[in-house]
């Protein structure tokens, strides 16, 4: 089309301005997807979760147990097909900086809850069989190196001493948003091991995980576990894990807004350097509008010239900048992966991404266009020679 | 007549450009003398070199071979730094487009390379002050270059030229850019500053009439001087 | 050079839109920098100010934090009986055995629920913690179920406020006395009865011993005591330096994350600046051959577009600062990673971060105008006078 070919030829007239505002643009477009890219991160714990999982814990206070009995009142619930359970461990892998979840489970129902974890039928029953076995996903295992048969000792916080667990079973995510970074046990271990050093905390559980025969079942059977243990010693509260999981996301809110509004600060600083080049290179071609004016064509074909430049510009750095993002991700995800096991650019935040391009360069050009169906032919004229 | 000393003296110089691959000779061997005190118009076609000559006596390009000597000193070896400082208290520039700093007042572009001299701010003021008065602009003096005609601005760049009390005054062109009327004011205050103060004047002009109130007429073609020098009398 | 300063300001000044969006785009990129900073400090200082130096607090060996200590009846006894101890006036040994357990509230605003902790602890714990002022109300009387709120608390957290009840441990308790801990962690915090506490909860076990050293410089000394002791599996620190380290991982989370961001704004903003540099050499070309023909050197045109591309930096910095400045009147609350419950804190300003920021938007004028400038000083005299 030789509109397009002009809008090119005019937008680059200028190599080097035109190159360093669009090196300005792809840098802004690059954090700005890298920005909505973590956002999405601390998100993802949620989406990957399910609404036919419910999670069950102590009303009074989360670091509060439930008793080991309640296991099998729970799976007397109607609609109640699978029962699992387990305790935050909270371990320290040599030192505070290796951070990594790592909690007991009752490791059949566990592995039977969550399919999304695939292990093979050999690690499986390797994994199932040996009291002192641990789980761990891919990407944790490959991060420290580990190999099946490695002996890897956690440092208790919660529960004190120095625990060894033997790898037996590395397991992988069936998607792309489950997280390969857990660490799980044998809740036998530590039950066994408490019963020894400190019986008082014995038998007793951080949190049920509950399976539903069908997720519209959800919320009755929320209520009705509930209500099976109102009154009682340790009283609980059922949630979707869906649910659980954005409690906890709405507790860090304050920063993902914080991270949010500064992603769309990212958008005007574009558009300051976007506006600011428009502006210079209009003022430049004063005296070209005015003879394209001379020559009949109208203030609404020179804007469209104008606002053509600029998008065409704002496009060309959104490009650039969406696709130098992928080689990025990567890059954190190598250097932050433990705090963000999922992440992934996603399809939205490259449509927003667009979506902003566009809206600047168009905004960009408002004020050149307004400033040059203003100019009068004379007075334009009289600026060239 | 008393012979006034000379004031400028130009020996053997040659000068081309490189334009990519190809050298373009522009001066081949001008040998030239001003006296102190001369009016002197440098004529010819486009292209001749007379721009590049007086570009070359005022220092403000360098030459291939030869001398250049102004007031008697030696301007061809002179650094960058220098020529800066040479030019600033020796030369005056009156270009074709007045170039003067559009954001300063008239005021202030006169009073522009007194800046890098000594003088306090009380005596520039009263430097610029004589200034204007001589090139009748006093009334003007807050104005900014956008608010004046072009005869005023070229005026104030007259003014800011003669601000130093330089050795020479060149002029490129001084007139190309104005109407008859700007152009007589401006050719005749030129005039009145060679007849009355004795100033040198070096201009280059392709207007007849510019060239007809200079006392000198020296033509130049394909970078040679077509006429002869210092030892005939002017 | 008083004339230089006159002349960068004015070229500014004429060439108002492009002057003002250049210095708008290092605004944004400093607001953001400032920013940061701020939130960090006001992180630091929260938790800095929760601790007093001379104070000791005591948890079970290998807990990260209280949260997770549990330390026995017998346990707590020997510990208080340390000779190292100070005494109040009246002779009462300063030291405090209590009990930290994590609650869901809910928010006035939102009625989300976030975690709090209640602090189960004894009558005389004012008396360590001299920051804190009771502003409201008056003290719980010693084993009843009354709390005092944290100031924070009562603001953002239904049934905080004084008078009101908040529902906890499967009792109603009544919020009898406001406290303002200022900017420290207390003041997301409820106190009530330890005993109480420890019933409603059915925790035996206390979280936490602190106690006031008659001397500050004992604490290696009392840190062997307790330490060595075999019969005890604790561990001792100085008060302000486990509040260090509880918010270590969040200020280093924020700090990576804001200046890594304000890095690459910079690099945004910084282009932006050599656009319009650049853009203003090209404009000026002729005037910069008739500065040169004048007798003004190099440097002098050097400094000249140098000094107006840092005047831009300064523009875009004074005023980023200033908008950064109002962000002082908000309280951020969000969730400690590492000890999982809810913490308040605020924007601080303080004179080294205005320093740095004031020199981060110095910097990027200067690295923005620097090519430009040194372009504008190398031309030639008689190529800049042909632009004319």
């Amino acid at each position: 089309m030789l509109i397009v070919r002009l809008l090119f030829k005019n937008a680059f007239r200028h190599k080097f301005r035109a190159l360093l505002t669009i090196l300005s643009i792809t840098i802004a477009i690059l954090a700005f997807v890298m920005l909505r890219t973590v956002i999405g991160a601390w998100y993802a714990g949620v989406d990957a979760s399910s609404a036919s999982r419910l999670v069950s814990r102590n009303a009074v206070s989360i670091i509060f147990p439930l008793p080991l009995s309640y296991k099998d009142r729970i799976h007397q619930v109607d609609g109640v097909h699978l029962v699992s359970y387990g305790n935050w461990f909270g371990g320290i892998y040599i030192d505070e900086k290796n951070f990594f979840a790592n909690f007991a489970v009752e490791p059949r129902s566990y592995l039977e809850l969550y399919p999304e974890y695939v292990l093979s039928s050999k690690e499986r029953e390797a994994f199932l069989k040996d009291r002192k076995a641990f789980a761990a996903g891919r990407k944790l295992a490959a991060k420290y190196g580990w190999k099946i048969g490695d002996i890897v000792t956690l440092r208790g916080t919660i529960y004190p001493g120095n625990w060894d667990f033997v790898l037996r079973a590395i397991y992988r995510g069936k998607t792309d948003s489950v997280d390969e970074t857990q660490f799980f046990f044998h809740w036998d271990y530590l039950n066994e091991t408490l019963k020894k050093t400190a019986p008082s905390r014995a038998d007793e559980v951080g949190f049920y995980m509950i399976g539903v025969t069908n997720p519209d079942l959800s919320s009755a059977v929320t209520t009705a576990i509930d209500q099976t243990f109102k009154n009682s010693r340790a009283e609980t509260v059922t949630e979707t894990e869906k649910a659980f999981q954005q409690g906890f996301i709405a507790m860090s809110g304050a920063i993902i807004t914080a991270i949010e509004v500064v992603s769309f600060v990212v958008i005007f600083i574009m558009l300051a350097v976007v506006a600011n080049t428009m502006a210079m290179t209009s003022r430049e071609r004063t005296g070209e509008y005015a003879i394209l004016k001379t020559l009949g064509f109208g203030g609404w074909a020179i804007g469209g010239l104008i606002a053509g430049e600029s998008v065409i510009i704002s496009l060309c750095g959104c490009l650039a900048g969406i696709t130098l993002a992928f080689p990025a991700a990567e890059i954190f995800k190598k250097a932050l992966g433990m705090y963000f096991p999922i992440f992934t650019v996603e399809a939205s935040s490259l449509v927003m991404a667009f979506a902003s391009s566009l809206a600047v360069g168009i905004l960009a050009a408002i004020v050149p266009i307004q400033r040059a169906i203003a100019i009068r032919i004379a007075d334009g004229l009289r600026r060239i020679g | 007549m008393e012979e006034k000393p000379v004031i400028v003296d130009v020996e053997h110089v040659k000068k081309s450009y490189r334009r990519g691959q190809h050298i373009i000779p522009v001066l081949e061997d001008i040998t030239l003398c001003i006296r102190e005190g001369q009016f002197m118009a440098l004529m010819g076609p486009s292209g001749s070199g007379k721009s590049t000559l007086l570009n070359l006596i005022a220092g403000i390009d360098r030459v291939d071979s030869g001398t250049i000597r102004v007031g008697g000193i030696d301007i061809t070896p002179l650094s960058e730094t220098e020529l800066a400082l040479w030019r600033a208290t020796h030369v005056g520039f009156i270009f074709q487009f007045y170039n003067l700093i559009p954001v300063l007042t008239a005021f202030e572009n006169i009073e522009l390379p007194l800046h890098l001299t000594r003088l306090t701010a009380k005596e520039r003021r009263l430097h610029v002050e004589t200034a204007l008065a001589v090139v009748n602009l006093s009334d003007r003096m807050d104005h900014y270059p956008a608010q004046l005609s072009g005869g005023e601005q070229q005026r104030v760049a007259i003014a800011r030229a003669l601000i130093t009390d330089p050795a020479i005054l060149v002029a490129d062109e001084p007139t190309g850019d104005l109407d008859r009327r700007s152009a007589e004011d401006v050719l005749n205050l030129m005039a009145r500053l060679n007849e009355e103060s004795g100033k040198t004047i070096i201009m280059v002009t392709h207007d007849p009439r510019a060239a007809q109130r200079a006392q000198t007429l020296r033509h130049l073609e394909k970078g040679v001087l077509t006429d002869a020098d210092c030892q005939a009398p002017f | 050079m008083f004339a230089l300063f006159h002349y960068s300001l004015r070229n500014l000044w004429t060439r108002r839109l492009t002057t003002v969006l250049t210095a708008s785009g290092m605004a944004l990129v400093v607001f953001v920098f400032a920013a940061t900073l701020m939130l960090a400090r006001g992180l630091e200082e929260t938790l800095i100010q929760t601790g007093s130096y001379d104070n000791v607090i005591v948890i079970r060996k290998g807990s990260v934090s209280e949260v997770q200590s549990g330390i026995e009846r017998g346990q707590a006894a020997i510990v208080e009986s340390l000779p190292y101890i100070a005494s109040s006036r009246e002779g009462k040994s300063l030291v405090v055995k209590e009990m930290l357990v994590l609650v869901g509230l809910p928010k006035r605003d939102t009625g989300k629920i976030s975690h709090v902790s209640i602090r189960g602890t004894q009558g005389h714990a004012l008396l360590l913690r001299p920051q804190i002022k009771l502003v409201a109300g008056r003290l719980p009387r010693p084993g009843s179920f009354e709390m005092l709120a944290g100031s924070s608390i009562a603001r953002r957290f239904k049934g905080g406020g004084l008078r009101e009840e908040l529902y906890c441990g499967m009792r109603h308790w009544q919020v009898v006395g406001i406290f303002d801990a200022g900017n420290s962690g207390f003041d997301s915090e409820i106190w009530g009865d330890v005993d109480q506490v420890m019933q409603a909860f059915r925790r035996p076990v206390y979280s936490s011993v602190t106690f006031k050293l008659r001397n500050a410089q004992d604490l290696d000394a009392a840190r062997k005591m307790i330490e060595g002791d075999p019969r005890l599996s604790l561990e001792a620190k100085r008060e302000t330096r486990y509040y260090e380290e509880q918010s270590e991982m969040m200020a280093k989370f924020l700090r990576i994350l804001g200046i890594s961001l304000t890095a690459v704004f910079s690099l945004g903003a910084m282009i932006g600046a050599m656009i319009t540099m650049y853009a203003s050499v090209a404009t000026r070309t002729a005037e910069i051959g008739t500065l040169r023909a004048l007798g003004f050197g190099r440097r002098y045109i050097l400094t000249a577009f140098l000094m107006e591309s840092l005047l831009l930096g300064l523009v875009g910095g004074c005023t980023g600062l200033f908008f950064a400045a109002f962000m002082q009147l908000l309280t951020i609350s969000t969730i400690n990673f590492q000890t999982f419950s809810e913490l308040a804190f605020r924007f601080t300003l303080t004179a080294d971060i205005t320093l740095k920021t004031l020199l981060f938007s110095l910097v990027m004028g200067f690295t923005g105008g620097f090519l430009p400038a040194v372009r504008a000083s190398r031309m030639k005299i008689i190529d800049a006078l042909r632009a004319a």
